[in-house]
């Protein structure tokens, strides 16, 4: 047994990063035009050259770079001013308690709503209709999938401030901010200007891998990108999804070399995010040197309460229109509200959603089960070695959210194909697991660290041994943050679409591949079901891990903190 | 063989800087009150007892105990009781779950419930196995974490400022209760204090260690 555990880490980073490499592995090689499946031996530089003249290429890495920065510019700087504005009172904790379950409503559903929104015959034209804009059908513009990726980003930013703002309280525990900040304002500095001259450094340290996966990710979406995103060009991810769906097998040489592109971008793109960490910080020193008090922070507080409040305010409003849409009947523009309500399009779609829910299930248990042993695992290793992760291990752990989706699943199926084999659940899985794993690590592993060792100590010398105290102290204490930790891997797995899309080879189909398919035929209230019904997917579990604790220790109030 | 706790030539040391040093013998129903500032070591002399000592000190040196060199020996292995200043009850388990914990295994289910009884009679806790730990009062959990030690059939105890979080009274009946049961059952005692009351009402001997230039 105590060999065994320490192989765990071990596998942990193979499962992890075993398919990063490997499907980048699968990039390169048909990137430089070998692919003997295909018929294709290089090495050759004709992919790249193709994709350098291909129309529109310019176009679509130029938004994938500005949506990325811009979605992850905007997220930050919501979150500091959230944070630094209000952290410790009690509209924080309420924008807190609001915005955490919002983290687990996938990325599809959220798009999915703000579009009902947005669109010119959305929730906020009709309230606004006929009454303000004199408007009596819904205006020609294109507000979604507009060419600068606009909506897309907003799509993005709704989704990475909850993100962000979990991670940074996170953090916050860590950087005894109030002590910092009760310096500060003793010293005469505004509550804005004191977090962030004293105590903004220090978070922002902890929190800069996680804004890293937020700028890999926003520049490499690609179900966001297919639901608000522009079309003429998409941005690349879209493309390079596209190429890899041709029945032309020699297109996957210029979806690989696209995918090798993508990484160079992000590569690029974090590099110039690097380079602004080092700016901000100088400017932000010679702020800090000036002393000046922040005179206008009394003026800017309001503004990062009320962009929280928006986020959430546009998550809510979404899934509200999703509610509605859902039981529409006919809803004639500029009515706010359907003309009448029915149960017709659950009727027709409902039974359809039960397989893809099925499989859902299947995969997401599937993976999140192996994550949760794999890290449980880990952890305990650590425990018993009593070898801290490092740094460095660390960024292993961030490295598989860090590589664009778009780089190497494309290669991770190409190489499935060259070997013959079989795309389809078991594979599906296998990638799930890729993200499951960071993010079931990352939500139990503070919690699993922070128990107090000296109940191990007081077990063991009551003459338990280390798998007793594991099975009968440590994990009972931790019933909680472990049920969270599933229903983490959980929402991490429902939302997943490009592995399931990509490795499933069009043969798995979940609540997520279904909904994003329905995005280009318009059918509003099909869209509505599935994105229901992917949210609930999603956000159930997390009710889940709430209430069972609460049951199964009824009588215990010493786990009830 | 010789009855209780030796430490033979234990030196720890952390970055090359020796924290304590001691050789000692502590014998069966003695108690070795340890003193000295915070930060000293004090407690880091109990975890190498205790086998739990962090990566980063360094220790030379055996631990015997009733004539068994346990020095390599992991935690469980090693019959060595200890107590901190917080009760540590798992907070998942009921008290009669708690001491059934600390109980050796073996015996049927009637057999452990009446030992279990009777621990809980001996420190005047009788009808309280099904109570949830958080119900009790701080000196009735302070009781518990005791008797749940004792049940383990420790051979020797170690208190690690176990009753610092005590109120003043409290602490007195804890401390008198504590050392009485040791005393009954003959075991070495090494308490860790920085209280002289403490140690003055142990009435054994002092090791002080040193504070260090830092």
């Amino acid at each position: 047994m105590p060999r065994l555990i320490a192989l765990v880490p071990i596998v942990t980073l193979l499962a992890m990063l075993g398919p990063v490499v490997a499907g980048l592995w699968g990039t390169v090689l048909p990137a430089f035009g070998h692919l003997p499946v295909a018929g294709f031996d290089g090495p050759s530089l004709d992919a790249l050259r193709m994709l350098a003249t291909t129309p529109g290429i310019g176009a679509a890495a130029r938004i994938s770079v500005t949506t990325g920065l811009l979605a992850t510019g905007i997220s930050v700087l919501i979150v500091v001013l959230i944070t630094g504005g209000w952290s410790g009172t009690p509209a924080f904790q309420v924008l807190e308690r609001v915005l955490s379950p919002l983290l687990a409503v996938p990325h599809a559903a959220a798009a999915f709503g703000l579009a009902f929104l947005i669109a010119p015959s959305g929730w906020i034209v009709r309230l606004v209709s006929p009454g303000l804009t004199g408007w009596d059908r819904p205006p020609d513009v294109l507000i979604l999938n507009d060419p600068y990726g606009l909506a897309m980003t907003a799509g993005l930013i709704i989704k990475e401030v909850p993100f962000l703002l979990l991670m940074t309280i996170a953090a916050l525990g860590q950087v005894q901010q109030r002590r910092s900040l009760l310096v500060a304002q003793a010293l005469g500095y505004g509550r804005l200007t004191g977090w962030l001259k004293a105590v903004f450094p220090r978070v922002y340290a902890q929190i800069r891998l996680p804004v890293y996966v937020v700028l890999a990710y926003s520049m490499s979406v690609v179900d966001v990108a297919v639901i608000l995103g522009p079309t003429t060009p998409p941005p690349l991810s879209v493309l390079i999804v596209k190429w890899m769906g041709d029945p032309d097998l020699g297109m996957r040489l210029l979806a690989a070399a696209g995918a090798l592109l993508q990484l160079a971008l992000v590569v690029a793109a974090l590099s110039v995010w690097r380079i602004g960490e080092f700016i901000v910080a100088r400017i932000g020193l010679s702020w800090v040197i000036r002393g000046g008090r922040g005179r206008l922070d009394g003026a800017i507080r309001p503004l990062g309460l009320g962009a929280g409040a928006l986020t959430a305010a546009l998550i809510f409003a979404g899934l509200g229109g999703l509610l509605v849409w859902s039981f529409a009947g006919f809803w004639s523009f500029p009515n706010a509200l359907p003309d009448s309500f029915s149960l017709r399009t659950w009727m027709r779609h409902g039974p359809d959603t039960g397989g893809a829910f099925g499989e859902t299930f299947i995969v997401a248990m599937t993976a999140t089960g192996l994550a949760l042993m794999l890290v449980l695992g880990c952890l305990e290793a650590e425990h018993r070695s009593g070898r801290k992760i490092t740094s460095r291990g660390l960024w292993l752990l961030y490295l598989p959210l860090l590589v664009p989706q778009t780089t190497f699943l494309p290669g991770l199926q190409t190489l499935l194909l060259g070997l013959g084999a079989d795309v389809g659940r078991g594979p599906v899985i296998a990638a799930h697991l890729v993200f499951v794993l960071p993010y079931v690590f990352l939500s139990l592993g503070d919690p699993y660290r922070a128990w107090d060792g000296r109940n191990g100590v007081t077990a063991a010398a009551l003459g338990a041994s280390p798998n007793r105290v594991f099975w009968q102290v440590r994990l009972p204490m931790l019933t909680r943050p472990v049920l969270v930790a599933i229903a983490v891997g959980l929402s991490v797995s429902v939302g997943q679409y490009l592995p399931t899309l990509l490795i499933g080879g069009g043969r798995v189909s979940t609540l997520t591949t279904e909904a994003v398919a329905l995005a280009s035929g318009g059918d509003r209230r099909a869209i509505a079901v599935y994105g229901l019904a992917q949210t609930a997917a999603a956000l159930v579990p997390f009710a889940l891990a709430l209430i069972i604790p609460a049951l199964v220790w009824r009588n215990r109030r010493g786990l009830h903190a | 063989m010789l009855k209780g706790l030796e430490l033979r030539n234990v030196v720890i040391s952390h970055n090359d800087r020796r924290l304590v040093a001691i050789d000692i013998t502590v014998a069966a129903g003695e108690v070795l009150s340890v003193m000295g500032p915070s930060g000293a070591g004090k407690s880091t002399l109990l975890a190498m007892i205790t086998g739990n000592l962090a990566p980063e000190f360094r220790a030379s040196g055996e631990v015997w105990l009733d004539g068994m060199n346990i020095t390599d020996l992991p935690t469980h292995q090693r019959r060595v009781g200890i107590l901190f200043q917080d009760d540590l009850l798992f907070p998942h388990l009921s008290v009669g779950a708690n001491l059934a914990f600390g109980l050796r295994a073996g015996g049927s289910k009637q057999e452990r419930a009446a030992k279990i009884n009777e621990a809980l009679r001996e420190v005047d806790l009788e009808g309280y196995a099904d109570r949830d730990p958080a119900t009790l009062s701080g000196g009735q959990k302070a009781r518990v974490a005791l008797m749940r030690m004792l049940l383990a059939e420790p051979c020797v105890l170690l208190l690690d400022e176990a009753f610092s979080r005590l109120d003043t009274a409290l602490r007195t009946q804890v401390r008198d209760l504590v050392f009485a049961r040791a005393r009954v059952r003959n075991l070495p005692v090494v308490m860790v204090t920085h209280d002289l009351e403490d140690a003055k009402a142990a009435g054994g001997t002092v090791f002080t260690i040193a504070p260090h230039e830092d």
